[in-house]
């Protein structure tokens, strides 16, 4: 192994390892920009230089690996000033409008001018010239404020498998954008918005909502309700400084009534929902594979995930009859609220403002599909971000860390622990595990705790299998079965697994899809900046979650139980089959 | 749908379909292989004359690319053309060598003969320009390039010579003449 020595400390670092990370094992931080663990290492920016003795030039330490008996200076004179000439000239050309820009305060751009002490920047040269790309439900796009990192190009490419973003033309006039520096919507973009969770500044973020939330709520016309999706209880504490992985779940609902929600509901509720309907399809579709052996389209896909969901419109429109054809919880709820919730308080479809809130920017181009209007009107009117939330919070001026701690309203705000792991890749599989098994067997999941450890964590591509024994009698045709179930996060995981799975490589029952790495807690719409370390600790907040509750089993829930009881009958009935299914149709992919 | 008529390589007018048919079959022998796509692109726009939207979005879906990466790689190099040429296509090298020894004096030169500004077609379609830097041709400085052949130490006095000679022959005689006079 090299021993190198880093700004006069020794270490020992396996062949390979970058300057960067061996630099990180000794505590001396070097600033980087466009940067990227484990994901996006080009060194393009030059921000991370540092010297080597015997070099004639500086090194990019993200890039250059140690070799034995280095010496490596991280603070130089030399280097500081290469760095201030870099983020000097990145500076110069940067259409930044700082005060007015969503990432104020935000800013990695900003945060470096300010760590190396940059008080004037000394190149005048032609700012790049602004360009707003809103033509997309979810992602705005502004190239004025882009530095040119690639992290975008980098997860739209590897993370996610699609590609809407790459470099366009050359030198100065280099965008990275769409084809031919093209509006975003020309191209297959799936909204993910993992390129604005990358994004180091201004340059890509979410379409804001917050003006029409605030004309709402401002409507006394209107009655205005909010649902909260159930990774956003996991991350909204960020947005106020506190440490990722708090629950937040009691000071959220706080700060919603403040706000001037009349209700404040949850996600959950209709998380619990899915799983009902969900199963019983899944059901549906084992019944007539092995007990009617007729042609079915198995595995059954989820569709929780609107970036999926769109992705297969794009990419495997030949495999949408495999996709649940459940709505997403977010879709249901909107759905709901506009006919049980409306009939229940004796307001009128078109007098209820239904605003949701995400993780996520995908959410926001699902609430716009034209189908997504079963109750009448709109089902889901405003979906904002918890980016935006958070924003809207400091924007009334609500301490939010003082808050007390309420609960979520009734009808459609009760929820089990199966629900809210719905926020974690992996989550959606355990929660509907946890209610098929029962309906089949008549006995709880025969897991610890009623997880099912293969299927939790940050792995891309998880799989787990359970024979069915003892079956009550309606479902003895299960007996013996193996069940086979697999689970994929990000769109370059779903991606392998789709194609295997296509080629008859291997086979499952049902398959759980999130678009975004480590499920919905890394969504496009949390606060910046995610990284996997930041993602265990919100899966961890929200098992804890789960683990809390004295109900974890979506078939448990009393709200759900009730709404069959009083509105939609039974799963899979004709009310639901109206309100809570949909179809996706192809999309042109060019 | 109406069908647009292109130039192809073979100096006849050959229908998008037919040229679309071959980018197929090429596209198939390079599936499979590493750094296809430029190739891809080559042969395309020698059977295009340009690169078509139409023959991008088939490479793109054909070599499972997206098509903003395609569109990154067409508009990176200058090589690589998206509106239709002329049936001639003079570059004019404005590399350091060629700059110094009047390489700007000749493209004002021919500019002016033809009437046309540097990404333009003659009205008669019978000549496009484009400026490039560098063709590695430096001890032949100033040089310009028509089609495939490179005329060295151009005068900006004689230019319309060899334009002239392109006029009539067809692109493929007159590189064919070219080699027999060398």
């Amino acid at each position: 192994m090299p021993k190198v020595t880093i700004d006069g400390t020794s270490v020992e670092v396996p062949e390979g390892t970058s300057i960067l990370n061996a630099a990180k094992l000794v505590g001396v931080r070097i600033p980087t920009l466009c940067h990227m663990e484990d994901i996006h290492a080009i060194g393009a920016c030059r921000v991370c230089v540092v010297e080597v003795e015997g070099a004639k030039t500086l090194a990019a330490s993200c890039v250059m690996p140690v070799f034995d008996g280095m010496k490596i200076s991280t603070h130089t004179k030399r280097v500081r000033e290469a760095r201030r000439t870099v983020v000097e000239l990145l500076l110069s050309e940067h259409n930044g409008d700082c005060q007015v820009c969503d990432r104020n305060n935000d800013c990695e751009l900003q945060a470096l001018a300010h760590e190396l002490d940059i008080k004037s920047i000394r190149f005048e040269g032609v700012k790049t010239a602004a360009g707003l790309d809103t033509s997309t439900p979810g992602v705005v796009r502004d190239n004025g404020k882009c530095i040119k990192c690639r992290r975008c190009v980098a997860v739209c490419g590897q993370i996610q498998s699609v590609g809407a973003l790459f470099p366009q033309f050359r030198g100065f006039k280099t965008v990275i954008g769409p084809a031919f520096g093209a509006d975003l919507e020309t191209v297959a973009c799936v909204q993910c918005g993992q390129c604005a969770a990358v994004c180091p500044v201004g340059a890509i973020s979410e379409k804001s909502h917050i003006s029409e939330v605030w004309k709402a709520l401002d409507d006394k016309s209107k009655t205005v309700v909010v649902q909260v999706a159930p990774a956003v209880r996991a991350s909204l504490g960020e947005c106020f400084g506190m440490e990722p992985g708090t629950l937040v779940t009691g000071k959220m609902v706080a700060a919603l009534r403040r706000l001037g929600f009349s209700a404040v509901f949850d996600t959950n509720f209709t998380a619990d929902l899915t799983i009902i309907e969900e199963g019983h399809e899944l059901l549906h579709r084992l019944t007539l594979a092995v007990k009617d052996k007729k042609p079915v389209a198995l595995p059954q896909f989820t569709s929780c995930s609107p970036g999926w969901i769109r992705y297969m419109e794009y990419f495997y429109p030949e495999m949408l009859p495999y996709l649940s054809s459940c709505k997403s919880p977010q879709q249901m709820f909107g759905a709901l609220a506009k006919t049980y919730w409306a009939g229940k308080v004796g307001k009128k479809a078109e007098d209820i403002v239904v605003v949701s809130v995400m993780p996520c920017h995908a959410k926001k181009s699902e609430s716009e599909r034209p189908e997504m209007n079963d109750s009448g009107v709109r089902d889901v009117d405003v979906a904002l971000t918890t980016r935006e939330l958070g924003r809207m919070i400091k924007e009334a001026g609500i301490d939010f860390t003082m808050l007390p701690e309420e609960g979520m309203d009734s009808l459609m705000g009760a929820s089990t622990g199966a629900a809210d792991i719905f926020a974690n890749s992996g989550g959606v599989m355990e929660a509907a595990l946890r209610t098929v098994w029962e309906v089949v067997t008549g006995r709880e999941l025969p897991f610890l705790n009623l997880h099912v450890p293969p299927l939790m964590g940050l792995s891309g591509i998880k799989q787990a299998e359970a024979t069915l024994t003892g079956t009550l009698p309606a479902w003895s045709f299960l007996e013996g079965v193996t069940v086979k179930v697999a689970v994929a996060s990000s769109l370059s995981n779903a991606k392998v697994l789709v194609d295997k799975i296509k080629t008859g490589e291997v086979s499952y029952h049902f398959v759980e899809i999130m678009t975004c790495p480590g499920g919905c807690i890394g969504g496009g719409g949390q606060p910046r900046k995610t990284t996997n370390e930041i993602r265990q600790k919100r899966i961890n907040a929200i098992y804890r979650e789960d683990e809390g509750k004295k109900l974890r089993k979506s078939h448990e829930n009393p709200e759900v139980l009730k709404i069959y009881a009083e509105f939609l009958g039974e799963p899979l009935g004709k009310v639901s089959h109206h309100l809570l299914h949909t179809e996706y149709g192809a999309r042109q992919r060019v | 749908m109406a069908e647009s008529k292109h130039l192809c390589d073979c100096q006849q007018q050959v229908d998008e379909v037919k040229c679309l048919k071959r980018l197929d079959v090429v596209i198939k022998e390079y599936r499979e292989k590493p750094g296809a796509l430029i190739p891809v692109l080559q042969i395309a726009q020698g059977l295009f004359g340009y690169l078509p939207e139409v023959a991008l979005k088939r490479i793109s879906l054909g070599l499972d690319k997206s098509y903003s990466e395609v569109a990154g790689v067409v508009g990176f190099y200058s090589f690589f053309s998206t509106v239709p040429r002329g049936r001639n296509l003079i570059r004019v090298c404005l590399g350091t060598a060629c700059y110094v020894r009047g390489g700007k004096q000749v493209l004002e030169a021919i500019k002016k003969h033809l009437g046309i500004d540097v990404g333009q077609t003659t009205p008669d379609k019978l000549f496009s320009l484009e400026v490039a830097r560098c063709f590695g041709a430096c001890g032949l400085a100033p040089a310009i390039t028509v089609n495939d052949d490179v005329h060295q130490r151009v005068k900006s006095a004689k230019v319309h010579e060899i334009i002239n000679s392109y006029r009539k022959v067809p692109k493929g005689k007159a590189a064919r003449q070219k080699r027999v006079k060398s």
